[in-house]
Parts: structure tokens; sequence; C-alpha cells
């Protein structure tokens, strides 16, 4: 199963998934959210939906220096907290920016595909997908 | 309060001498919570007796609260400061991201002073404070200057952008603030404030976490809370069609104020209801930052060119109830497009207050025909009822001020009557001018006695709809009745909830809510705390010298009917003869 963003378009910018990412991890606020809400270039336009898309061959965990990030079956990476260094080469790697920095930590945030944010969507944004089998092969 | 909650930092920033310090004030927080209540305490401390509204001594200071970042609807933020279109309290909520990036910035409150020799604006990065050069963006209405300070700051998605337009640029008495594009500092004039300080814009970002005492019981008070306003039939209105749902039921009811106020219902109604707005421009809607009922209706409209073919314009224009009221029946406008086209300059180039500007403009088109005032004054412009295009050019020149009149029109309709007469019809209340409700005694006292003389100090209008249709009361009971209703509303806005969610968070919730941030206060402590908030929010408002059994009464609302056929002006004296005496005892 992964997170998957079904319909950006309906997404009112509420950012509830951002808090209820943050709150899974036991804190208010907003620093240990791994999933990101903005608008396109101003709130007329509407909002964009930044989360991990469950790479098979993930670029962040292929730069990762010591290892801390590590290809997860079914697609994302898994994260050892302990074994990363703060380097920030995942987050460089990532270019649709799905790789979030505590700033408290100095430690990446990556969605695990969980699936508790969406939950918290009030409008059926979010949702989790299981994965086609030819999508798997690729 | 929990003892690492960044709530008890209040950032002060010094535009004259360019500087900024942070002070913790943990007491002040555990006495009044946050929002109105620090707000207010924070304006006795900083705004000196009899300052200048315009003047750099005038503070402006912004207040989050103890929920804000922990619980839905707590998105508010509460700014404050010496109204220079009353010369009284000033106060305006607005929400957007502004209450969340405060917070997650590590602030409880923000206090603004002094006074900038060139345009500036201020940057805020978490306990980084920048003081950047907005020369290049003064001039620029809402949505350039914010498309330039998103392009030039980061924190994308976690910032508010609060900016002024021409407006607030040339001091109107009634420019307001704008967050997020369409969210407002709406009402009493923080936008002439900000610009007469050169303060063209403040962003604002973070992303903290924040403590809370339980976390267990933290995520199931929080389920229990989203669920209700997700599902709950009291937030339904608020997202389906939004506030503009009540056009239609206060014009059945005949309390509608339509053109200034010689009708109370209007033929043109259906034209610009909610229902005509969501069949035929409702373009997307939009919620404050952590606020799931997503009330932000954004009409689209599609305007072709008229001197080229295949071009077309498509601007995305929010809408609400009281803007429909104010730039629409009061100026006897029954097209959505109309409203919606005088409505883009007023929110997008000039940011002003649309319910300001619609009562003035409602005074001016009946002065004209009064004869009160002449071609001479209008500059040629024809205020005509409906006449939308003529009324685009009249704003426009309240911006620009040609002649007196206009530098009149632009102070208010207070002034502007106080000059040139119909002050019988000049409605305005403590200086402010009116909300969309003729519903009856509640609405009006509500806004005569109500400490920033808003519609939402104490939803009058309500118990007119709700209980003076069936019973009559007594004026004591409804003044007592009003500020019961205000006292509480206190703690919301200390608390910074919306109102909106009003019928949700009740004084029990509230105190769980509050237990889950570290503050154990019981209902009775509550209402305790918004009686003193109340308290010296009116003291402030006579040190600067409002009485309230001296407050004007515009003749018009005796003069047209309300549905409420016993209101009359003897009731309303001897309603004020009591608030007088019972308001601070």
């Amino acid at each position: 199963m992964r997170l998957a963003v079904l319909d950006t378009e309906k997404c009112i910018g509420c950012q509830s998934c951002m808090f209820a990412c943050s709150r899974r991890q036991g804190d208010a606020g907003l620093s240990q959210s791994c999933i990101g809400v903005r608008s396109i270039g101003g709130m007329e336009r509407g909002f964009t939906v930044i989360v991990c898309k469950a790479c098979y061959d993930p670029p962040c965990a292929r730069v990762c220096p010591t290892q801390a990030l590590t290809p997860r079956k079914g697609g994302g990476v898994r994260i050892d907290p302990d074994a990363c260094i703060g380097c920030g080469y995942c987050r460089d790697a990532c270019i649709i920016g799905a790789v979030f920095w505590n700033d408290e930590t100095n430690k990446p945030m990556i969605c695990v595909h969980c699936g508790w944010c969406a939950d918290f969507c009030p409008h059926g944004v979010l949702g989790l997908q299981k994965r086609e089998a030819e999508d798997a092969e690729q | 309060m929990l003892n690492n909650d960044p709530l008890e930092n209040i950032l002060y920033i010094d535009l004259s001498k360019r500087m900024f310090k942070v002070e913790k004030r943990r007491d002040l927080f555990e006495k009044y919570m946050g929002g109105a209540g620090i707000a207010a305490r924070l304006l006795h401390e900083e705004c000196p007796e009899g300052c200048d509204p315009l003047g750099p001594d005038n503070p402006i200071i912004f207040a989050v609260g103890p929920l804000t970042a922990l619980f839905p609807l707590a998105s508010k933020t509460v700014a404050m400061f010496k109204s220079p279109l009353t010369g009284n309290l000033g106060e305006s909520h607005c929400g957007g991201r502004s209450a969340v990036a405060i917070r997650m910035a590590g602030y409880g409150a923000i206090v603004i002073k002094g006074a900038s020799n060139m345009p500036v604006y201020i940057s805020i990065d978490g306990n980084q404070v920048y003081f950047r050069d907005a020369s290049s963006l003064w001039g620029m209405g809402n949505f350039s200057s914010g498309r330039i300070i998103r392009e030039n700051e980061t924190g994308a998605g976690l910032r508010t952008i609060m900016r002024i337009g021409k407006a607030g640029e040339r001091l109107v008495s009634y420019a307001s603030v704008t967050s997020e594009t369409f969210r407002h500092f709406g009402r009493l004039g923080l936008g002439a404030v900000f610009g007469s300080k050169k303060l063209k814009a403040i962003v604002v970002s973070g992303k903290s976490s924040l403590p809370v005492s339980d976390k267990k019981i933290y995520r199931k008070i929080y389920d229990e809370v989203y669920k209700t306003a997700v599902n709950s039939p009291v937030m339904k209105k608020y997202h389906d069609l939004g506030t503009a749902e009540n056009i239609m039921p206060l014009n059945d009811f005949g309390g509608l104020p339509t053109r200034n106020l010689k009708e109370a219902r209007f033929e043109g109604a259906s034209g610009i209801s909610g229902e005509t707005f969501a069949q035929q421009y409702l373009g997307r809607r939009l919620a404050c930052s952590h606020c799931p009922v997503g009330c932000i209706h954004i009409a689209a409209l599609r305007e072709p060119y008229e001197d080229e073919s295949y071009f077309y314009k498509t601007s995305m224009i929010s809408y609400d109830y009281e803007p429909i009221y104010a730039l629409g029946t009061m100026l006897g406008i029954s097209s959505a497009a109309d409203f919606l086209k005088l409505m883009d300059r007023v929110e997008e180039s000039w940011g002003m207050d649309a319910m300001s500007l619609g009562v003035i403009l409602a005074w001016a088109t009946e002065a004209r025909e009064r004869g009160l005032i002449s071609e001479k004054e209008t500059g040629g412009v024809e205020l005509e009822w409906g006449n939308v295009g003529e009324y685009i050019r009249a704003a426009g020149n309240i911006v620009s001020q040609p002649n007196d009149f206009y530098r009149a029109l632009a102070r208010g309709v207070e002034y502007a009557a106080s000059i040139y007469g119909g002050e019988n019809f000049a409605l305005s209340f403590g200086g402010n001018e009116m909300p969309g409700y003729h519903t009856g005694p509640g609405a009006h006292l509500g806004v005569l006695i109500g400490a920033r003389h808003s519609h939402l100090d104490s939803g009058g209008y309500s118990i007119d709809q709700k209980t003076l249709v069936n019973r009559k009361m007594r004026p004591e009971e409804l003044v007592d009745t009003l500020l019961d209703e205000e006292r509480w509303r206190q703690v919301l806005s200390s608390l910074v909830v919306c109102f909106f969610a009003r019928g949700i968070y009740s004084p029990e919730l509230v105190t769980r809510l509050l237990g889950v941030a570290g503050f154990e206060l019981s209902t009775d402590d509550l209402q305790r705390i918004g009686r003193e908030i109340h308290s010296e929010k009116y003291r402030f408002k006579i040190r600067e010298g409002f009485a309230v059994d001296s407050v004007r009464i515009p003749e018009r609302i005796f003069e047209t009917p309300s549905p409420i056929d016993w209101m009359n002006e003897s009731y309303i004296k001897d309603a004020l003869k009591y608030a007088q005496k019972t308001i601070l005892g």
C-alpha cells in the first residue's frame, strides 16, 4: 500500500494532513510532518500536495552515505535516524521535494505510507492505494 | 501553561530604529490566555493616551492563542491598534495562514512600533527578523506584491504574507490588510496604520513542534473536535454555500439593508444570492490553516476583452455575505458579475474594507439624490443606484483623493456627513460603518455598545431572528444578553477560535482543550476572564473618550421598519443608558 494523492483540485489547503502527520509522531505543530501542502503560486490557482510517491529505486536512498535510508518493500524508504548524520543529500536528490526536514533534529522526515493523514482529509484528496502488479515489476 | 511552550514569547519590532527583541511574558499569557486578551493588555501598555492613530506611537499588535496549531479552528490572528476610522479601540481578526505561521515562528504575539522613513516589508522566519526595502512594491496591488514577496522569501506553505494595497498607502481610514490573497484584517483601518508606518507587508513563517500535556489525551480530544467540525450541522452552512447563504433568508425576513437602508428588502436579491454565486461563479473553495471546514468561497469571473476577440480575463474573487450586502444591496447592484467587478478592484488593487466602502458610497448616492452634493463634489462621477462603472470610478477617487469631497469620503461616513450633512442617513455606529443587518434592536444595539462596533461582537442579529420575533425583551434584558455573549466571545477570541465554530467550542470543551495546553481553568474561570478582557477593552475606549450613552444613532434605522416592529428610539436610548451604568459595573 502507498499513500496516493488522488485529486489535488479538491484540496482546500486546510493542512489537516500536515498536522495529522506531526501529531502521529507525538507533538502538536508541524516540525515532524512528512507531507506538505502549498499553493501553486497564490491561492487563486489552488494547491499542490507534496509527499513521497514511494519510488521503487529511491534516489534518496541511493545518495545516502550512511545507509540511514534503505529501500522499503513496496516502494519508498525506511529511515534509521541513529545512522543519519543530517547531510541533506537525500533532500537534494528528491526533485519532487518530498524529503522534508526537521530543523529541530536536523534530520529528514519522509512518509512511511501509514495513511494516518488520509483519515483527516475532509475531501478525499488523499487515500491509501494498492499498487498494480505490473507497476511493482518496474 | 506548559513550561516549554513558545507562546510566552513576544516579538517587539521597532520600525524607526530597525531593531527587534524578544521578551518572555508568561504571566500575561497565564492571565489572559492569548489573542484579544493579550492584545488588549499590550495595547494599554504600548499605546500612549490620545496618540495620533497615524503617528509613529500607535502600535500594531498581533496575537494568537494557546490552541493555535494544536486544534482545528483556532486559526485567527487578532490585531489591535488605535483605529484611524473611529479614533478609538481598533480590533480586527483575520484567518488565512496568519495565526498558525505566527505560532510556528515561535511567538504568541508581535508588537510593531515606530515608523520607517522609506517603504519596507518585514520578514520573520523563526527567530530571524529582516527589514527589506519595499520601495519597488509601493503602489502595487495585493496580487502583485504578494507574488513578488512569495518569490523572494522562503517558507512556501508555511507562511503568511500580510500586505496593504493603495488604500493603505494613501491612508484611507478604512484600508484593510490582506493575507493569503483572500483573507483580511478588514475593519477599522489597520491598512492605514501600516501605510502610516511605510510598512507594505509582513511575511512570517516557521515550522516548530509544540508540547502537549498528554499525548494520548491530545489525540483523543483532537479526533473528537475534528469529527464535530467536519460533520456537525452547525458548520454545514459555512462549507456549502458559505456566508452568502444569508442573502435570501435575510431578504425574506425584511432585514436586508438596501439602497442606504431606504428599504430592508431588495427586489434584485436573487441575482446576488449565495445560490446564484454557487451555481454560476463558484470556482474554488479554500480553507484557513488547520480548518477542515473551508468556508472561503472564490468566484471565477470570465470577461471578454472588448477591443480584441478571443481574449479573456479570468479573475478569482472572494465573496461573503457582508461584502455582497455592502457593495451589492446597499448600492442597488443586482447582478453577480457587476458585484464581482467592483469587489475585484476593492480586494485586488486597493485593499479597503468592503463594508465601510459600500456604506459610504450608499450615503454619497443618497446625498447626491437629495442635492447635498453636486457634480462639483463628485468630479463628474454619476452616483446612481446600480451603476457599477460609476461606483468603480468613485471608489478609485476615494483612493487617489483628487478633491476635498473624496478626501472626506476617505475618512469615513461619520466624518463626511459632519461636513456635507445628511447625518440622519449616515449609517455608522461608534464611527464604524454598519454591517448588513436591519433585523431589529439586537443588531443595532449590539454594534452601538460592542467594543469594536462590529456585528460579531455579540451577534445581536441572531437574537432578533431567534428570540425577539417571538417575545419582547425589556431594554435591560437585551443589553444583559448582548453583554453576556460579548464577554464569552472574549474567551473565544483570546483562544483565537473562529466565531463560525462558536457552536462547537462550548465552555466545557474549551476547558478540556486548554487542559491539553497546560491551562487548568474551570468554566467559571473562563467567564471571569471574559469579563476582565471586556472591561480591559472598555477601559481603553473610555480613556480615549468614548461614552456609550452619547453615541450617535442614525435616525434612518427608525424610519425604515425592521422585522421587530416595536423597536423605537426611546427603547434604544433606554438601553444605552442602562449599558452606560452596567458595562464596567
